[in-house]
C-alpha cells in the first residue's frame, strides 16, 4: 500500500516540475514585464502546489505543514504579483508592441 | 478577560496566528507556547486593523457552502487555465495577445473585491494590475473581450456569484 502512495506522490512531483519548468520557459520566451508575471509567478502556482501535493502523499506526516506552505503561497502569491503589475505601470515600464489596449493608461493618463 | 482588550476581529487574527504558529512547530512546550502568545500579541496590536479572512464573513449556512463551491470553482479554474498557459508557452508562435482591459465588480464590501482581484491574479493568463472602488484593471494574456460588459461577465462572474454569497 506504501508503495502505491510513493507512485501517486511521484507521479504528482513529475506534474508539478513539468509546470515549473514550463514556468521557467514562459519567463525566457513572453516578450514583456506583465507576461513574463504571468507565466513565472502562476504557473508555478500550480507547479508548487502539486509539487506539495505529491510530498503530502510520500510523507503523510508531513501533511500539516505543506498544508500551511500551501495556503502561505495561496495568500502572498497574488498580492506580490499584483503590486509588481501596478508599480511597473506606475513608473511607465516596458510594455510590448503587441499590447493593443491599455484601458489604465487611457483613464489615468499614464 | 480578554474580551474587553481585543476587538473581535483582533481575536480572530490572534487566534489564527497561535494556531499558525503551533501547527508549524508541532509542539506544546512552554517555551514554544510562550513565542508564539508574545508574537501572536505584538502583530496584533501593531496590524490588527488590517483585512484578515473573516472580515466581513456573512456567517450564514448559505456562506460556508458557498466557500467550499468557491474553492471548488477556484481550483478547477486554476488547472484549466494553467493548461491553456502551458500550451501558449510552448507553441513555437507564441500566439499572445496581451492588452488591460477594465472590468466593474458589483461586490461591494472590501474583502470581497479583495479575493475577486487575487482570485483573478491567481488565474494563470489574467493579472489585476490596478482596484480602483469597483473598476478593475487587468492584464490579459489573450484579450477576447475589449468592452466591459462582456470583459466582466467572462473574467469577473464565476467568481462573483460565490463571493456575492460570502461576503457580499
Amino acid at each position: 500500500m506504501a508503495t502505491m502512495l510513493d507512485l501517486i506522490g511521484a507521479l504528482l512531483l513529475v506534474c508539478g516540475t513539468a509546470f515549473l519548468f514550463l514556468g521557467g520557459v514562459g519567463l525566457v520566451r513572453m516578450p514583456d514585464t506583465y507576461n513574463r508575471i504571468q507565466a513565472g509567478t502562476k504557473t508555478t502556482t500550480l507547479g508548487t502546489l502539486l509539487t506539495l501535493l505529491g510530498v503530502a502523499f510520500i510523507h503523510p506526516d508531513w501533511s500539516f505543514k505543506l498544508l500551511l506552505i500551501a495556503i502561505f503561497l495561496l495568500f502572498t502569491n497574488p498580492l506580490s504579483s499584483q503590486i509588481m503589475a501596478r508599480a511597473i505601470h506606475r513608473n511607465g515600464g516596458d510594455q510590448s508592441p503587441l499590447t493593443h489596449i491599455d484601458r489604465l493608461a487611457e483613464d489615468k493618463g499614464r | 478577560m480578554f474580551s474587553s482588550l481585543f476587538t473581535r476581529r483582533q481575536w480572530v487574527l490572534f487566534s489564527a496566528l497561535l494556531l499558525f504558529w503551533l501547527i508549524l512547530m508541532n509542539s506544546l512546550a512552554t517555551d514554544v507556547l510562550i513565542t508564539g502568545v508574545v508574537v501572536a500579541l505584538l502583530i496584533t496590536f501593531t496590524c490588527g486593523n488590517g483585512l484578515t479572512f473573516f472580515t466581513e464573513f456573512r456567517w450564514s449556512r448559505e456562506a460556508v457552502v458557498a466557500g467550499f463551491l468557491y474553492y471548488g470553482y477556484f481550483f478547477s479554474e486554476l488547472v484549466k487555465s494553467n493548461i491553456r498557459l502551458a500550451q501558449i508557452v510552448i507553441s513555437p508562435s507564441l500566439p499572445i495577445n496581451p492588452g488591460i482591459v477594465k472590468i466593474r465588480t458589483e461586490l461591494t464590501s472590501q474583502m470581497g473585491r479583495l479575493m475577486l482581484a487575487n482570485s483573478i491574479t491567481m488565474t494563470p493568463g489574467t493579472l489585476t494590475v490596478e482596484l480602483d472602488g469597483e473598476w478593475l484593471y487587468v492584464h490579459w494574456v489573450t484579450v477576447e473581450h475589449e468592452d466591459i460588459e462582456s470583459a466582466t461577465r467572462h473574467l469577473a462572474a464565476g467568481f462573483e456569484r460565490y463571493l456575492k454569497v460570502i461576503y457580499g
